[in-house]
């Protein structure tokens, strides 16, 4: 959801190598640690509030074997998962629609830029009254948000199609559908792609937020919800952020990864330009 | 990703300026006319017709006395404190990563110590943050200026140490040469380069210190802002009052982007401009 680094850092005399930056970055993590723990440990702040770092990540671990929690885990991932593939199913369709019929594109744009500017997070309480808590209504909040991102970028990546190869292929006596289906589509999809990385980053704040504020029922949201209420449960909302960051991280990574092997020639194209 | 709503200009299809401001009003104008008909029709108290929702806004924050611009007691109390909060959030935000991150982006090596802690804060989903915050902090503004700081500093920071990055490193070397004070360095060098990319930093921040002051009201222990007059709402089953909430919070974050894309572009212009010349 946050803009990339840069791709492309001038490489000096001083630049780092791929292992160097990876020593550090290794490195800086620990001092973090060690430095949290000695805080935690001399008692200068109180240790019921902030638990050594050496207790969360052994909490965390626990977790990792425990599966109650492996469930809520479960029912946060899936719950993300089915809305995503709504929120893509439904946006990407409608962006090629609105994508290529202009009047359309037009119209609706105007409504699109009233709806887009409301925090997705306050219509969590109006959702919840009118379908109740659960799976319902934390799956339409994640399909409401998600779906911006990957509308947006569609029509994006429409208007960028080369329009040279469109003419050819019409030329062609092609009918509209397949010039969509073999130009505009293949030549959107990295766009595509991308606002599919920027929901699924969107989806998890909705599924984690929905169940925080729910606070019964399963998922990781919940179990956080539930150990920020419990007496002694500082260190199990910390266990339960570091899993939750954890999620974040693994899809990001996997995204990103995905991308780039998809659409190679893309981001030759880019580099090359 | 506003860029991409600019990109599809009012312009592009030939139309005068009348025709297009027809083509772009009139099917917002038809979606609330049909709302209205439809909701009064159905009579569902989930969604109430707009010309309700409109009225409970007014009653509830607009129909004050005129020594308070019109503004009602609730509005002051709830409205204001939200704005305050989310503006001093946004500020430190801001302020702090735009330091800490042309200080850092300036050094490879240092940056590479700390960019693996960076990336699993920023990949944390924020709403985590609340709990975790109300756990280390006390209920109420501490907690709630801690949210919204904690997701939305990423943004600005990692811009910021992206743009100084950067920096071409011949004006560098110029500066160097003559023995420019590091001060003017960062004045007149790095932070003018950086700043194309600390406003697209700062826009995504704008966007989560909305999305942070609202879910920091939600949860139970706030006793202020839109987010608790929402979750009060809620708890007496008071459609009108969130849907007016949730109205006034849309057009809360349709103004704040605007006045933000302003700024950046008045900014901005003067950037390119003093670059073209050389300055």
């Amino acid at each position: 959801m946050i803009a990339e680094s840069a791709t492309s850092r001038h490489a000096g005399p001083r630049a780092l190598t791929r292992t160097g930056r990876w020593v550090r970055g290794v490195a800086g993590l620990a001092i973090l640690a060690a430095a949290s723990e000695v805080v935690g440990r001399a008692g200068i702040v109180d240790r019921d509030f902030l638990p050594p770092a050496s207790a969360i990540v052994a909490r965390a671990a626990v977790l990792g074997g425990d599966t109650a929690f492996l469930s809520d885990l479960w029912t946060t991932i899936r719950s993300w998962a089915i809305g995503l593939a709504i929120a893509v199913g439904g946006a990407v369709p409608l962006g090629v629609l609105l994508g290529s019929v202009p009047v359309l594109n037009t119209a609706v744009r105007a409504i699109v830029e009233f709806l887009r500017p409301i925090p997705s997070v306050a219509l969590i309480p109006l959702v919840s009254l009118i379908l109740g808590t659960g799976t319902r209504t934390e799956v339409t909040l994640i399909v409401y948000a998600a779906a911006w991102p990957v509308l947006f970028n569609t029509i994006y990546g429409l208007q960028d199609v080369d329009p040279v190869a469109k003419e050819t292929v019409r030329a062609y006596g092609f009918s509209g559908f397949a010039v969509i289906r073999l130009v505009s589509l293949p030549s959107a999809a990295p766009f595509i792609a991308t606002g599919v990385r920027l929901a699924a980053a969107i989806a998890l704040i909705l599924a984690v937020g929905t169940e925080i504020l729910s606070g019964f029922g399963d998922g990781l949201g919940v179990f956080i919800a539930q150990a920020q209420q419990s007496v002694d449960g500082t260190t199990d909302v910390l266990a339960g952020t570091l899993w939750a960051g954890a999620l974040g991280l693994v899809i990001n990574l996997l995204l990103v990864r995905g991308e780039r092997r998809l659409f190679r020639w893309h981001f030759a194209r880019a580099e090359g330009r | 990703m506003r860029a991409v709503v600019r990109a599809g200009g009012r312009h592009r299809y030939g139309l005068g300026p009348v025709t297009a401001a027809l083509h772009r009003w009139a099917a917002p104008a038809v979606a609330v006319v049909c709302w209205e008909i439809g909701a009064r029709a159905e009579g569902s108290p989930y969604f109430p017709p707009p010309t309700r929702i409109v009225a409970r806004m007014y009653h509830l924050w607009f129909s004050g006395p005129v020594s308070h611009v019109f503004l009602t007691g609730d509005a002051t109390g709830n409205v204001l404190p939200s704005l305050a909060r989310m503006a001093a959030g946004l500020t430190i935000s801001v302020v702090a990563g735009v330091a800490i991150g042309l200080a850092l982006g300036r050094s490879e090596r240092v940056f590479a110590y700390l960019d693996p802690a960076f990336q699993f804060a920023r990949a944390i989903p924020p709403p985590t943050l609340v709990p975790v915050f109300i756990a280390l902090f006390e209920l109420g503004t501490q907690m709630q200026l801690a949210s919204i700081v904690f997701s939305a500093i990423w943004p600005v920071l990692l811009n910021a140490a992206d743009g100084a990055r950067s920096v071409d490193p011949l004006q560098m070397d110029t500066a160097r040469v003559f023995k420019l004070p590091a001060r003017d360095r960062v004045l007149s060098i790095i932070f003018p380069s950086a700043l194309p990319k600390i406003f697209a930093g700062v826009r995504l921040s704008l966007s989560l210190s909305l999305i942070l002051m609202v879910f920091s009201e939600l949860l139970p222990g706030t006793a202020n802002g839109i987010g608790f007059e929402l979750t009060d709402a809620q708890s007496r089953s008071d459609l009108p009052t969130m849907w007016a909430a949730i109205v006034l919070l849309g057009i809360l974050g349709y103004v704040l982007n605007s006045l933000l894309l302003a700024v950046e572009r008045r900014v901005l212009a003067w950037h390119r401009a003093s670059r073209a010349t050389g300055v």
